[in-house]
């Protein structure tokens, strides 16, 4: 199918797509790289008046190190961030899960910053930012303003990012002593979305867990934190037991949907197991 | 109506085009580049694969308006006069096709993947294709067809008679007696 014809606009700074979409009132919708904006628009589940897009902005682009924070533009593509070396060196959790979205073509026009405003309950990314303390730069009409990833991701498809507001950049804190990384995704066929996934950072420091950061993909309307997993890790022996036994209450506080890929309990058993997995390679164990 | 300038296939182009025209459409009905086809309405089948600015992506999911000032390229630009490209070579060799509807986007998206991984194993090779869809269920002789296209690109000339070191490039053996329809037809 074809989209509902549409008006379009095509900013080339931060402060024309503003602009834009002040202009567009209630009805506009931004278009990051559109991997998930078109197909709905195709199916008409969306019709906006405007379409005010991204794609000829400068400066969204890129990741850049600014002292205790890399910072990734939000028009950053998925692909960027898989070859990026900042990235790499200090976030690789967020390539690791990266590689796990959708398929390469897509994963050549999706966008970092467009796949979390999106937020997307079985999307990879939130979970990730979550785990990773991120921080989210919102323009609007009035300035800028940074919003945590604790506060970002407000219910389902819906974030922190107001109408007349636009996502310009993600800043991902540096980790400072031995973190080991891991992204546990948990799906049935090729380019599908997560079923379930776990994203885990974790410190080790005299061979104990110093400190432990889960974030849970698919496991409600927006990502959660497995605080209660956290709790139980920091300070724990690196062992496969005391890392099992705080992996059994991943799905504390957990409010996963029923659907046709899993039945909720399921998706809450099925947690459990993907902590444990995440935490122990995290971990090194 | 927007404008828009593009490279297809060597050509320049300038039209103006309405914002919700896909690309897809775009090249099919405007260009007449109909050697790159549409498969599904879902952003599932990848049959549609083109290059934009040397990267693969799925041209249905794609607006036209965003290939502005980009350089295209579609299975109709990778032959080289009457010289088959490599791998649209490797797929015929190695009967890399059944019905062939996907082919122009499996070739597409194969490509792609080389360019970043020359030499993929079989793993790395339906992992670089996920985004592509055979209905016909061929994908073995896609894979064979991948890396023997692989091994021919980097010049390992023991692949290029459809033989490897390990043998795993050969193309698929047809049963006919288990399918006496074809032996009745051949």
């Amino acid at each position: 199918m074809i989209p509902a014809p549409f008006a379009y606009a095509r900013p080339t700074t931060v402060e024309e797509a503003l602009q834009a979409i002040a202009d567009g009132g209630e009805d506009v919708k931004v278009l990051a790289g559109g991997q998930s904006l078109i197909p709905v628009m195709r199916l008409r589940l969306a019709a906006p008046g405007t379409v005010v897009d991204l794609g000829k902005v400068d400066g969204l682009r890129g990741v850049r190190d600014d002292g205790d924070a890399i910072v990734i533009g939000a028009m950053t593509t998925h692909s960027d961030v898989l070859a990026d070396p900042l990235i790499a060196e200090h976030a690789p959790l967020i390539a690791e899960a990266t590689g796990t979205v959708a398929d390469r073509q897509v994963r050549h026009r999706g966008t970092f910053g467009g796949a979390l405003v999106h937020a997307d309950p079985a999307g990879d990314l939130p979970a990730v930012a979550l785990a990773l303390d991120a921080q989210f730069v919102i323009a609007g009409p009035s300035g800028r303003r940074t919003v945590p990833a604790s506060e970002f991701f407000v219910d389902y498809l819906t974030t922190a990012v107001e109408e007349g507001e636009l996502l310009v950049e993600v800043r991902v804190p540096k980790l400072t002593g031995q973190w080991g990384m891991r992204y546990e995704k948990f799906n049935r066929v090729a380019q599908a979305w997560s079923i379930v996934a776990v994203a885990a950072a974790v410190r080790r420091e005299d061979g104990h867990i110093a400190e432990a950061r889960i974030g849970l993909t698919n496991m409600g309307p927006t990502p959660l934190r497995a605080r209660a997993v956290e709790e139980a890790l920091a300070g724990a022996e690196a062992t496969a037991e005391a890392v099992g036994a705080a992996a059994a209450r991943a799905a504390e506080g957990t409010d996963p949907s029923s659907d046709l890929n899993a039945q909720a309990d399921y998706r809450q058993h099925l947690v459990t197991v993907l902590t444990r997995r995440a935490v122990s390679t995290a971990a090194g164990l | 109506m927007t404008p828009i300038t593009v490279r297809v296939d060597g050509a320049a182009y300038t039209d103006d085009v309405e914002p919700r025209t896909l690309l897809v459409h775009y090249l099919r009905e405007q260009l007449g580049k109909v050697g790159t086809v549409v498969g599904c309405d879902t952003s599932n089948c990848g049959a549609c694969t083109v290059h934009l600015d040397g990267e693969a992506v799925k041209s249905c999911t794609v607006l036209a308006v965003q290939a502005d000032g980009c350089e295209v390229t579609t299975i109709e630009g990778v032959a080289r006069g009457a010289v088959l490209h490599p791998v649209q070579k490797a797929f015929h060799e190695m009967h890399g096709l059944q019905c062939g509807y996907c082919t122009p986007g499996m070739i597409m998206a194969s490509i792609d993947l080389l360019k970043d991984n020359p030499d993929p194993s079989e793993d790395e090779v339906r992992e670089g294709i996920e985004g592509n869809l055979c209905r016909c269920t061929g994908y073995q002789n896609i894979v064979r067809a991948v890396q023997h296209a692989a091994a021919e690109m980097r010049g390992d000339t023991s692949a290029s008679n459809g033989h490897s070191g390990n043998g795993h490039v050969r193309p698929a053996v047809v049963d006919t007696a288990a399918a006496p329809h074809v032996a009745v037809q051949a």
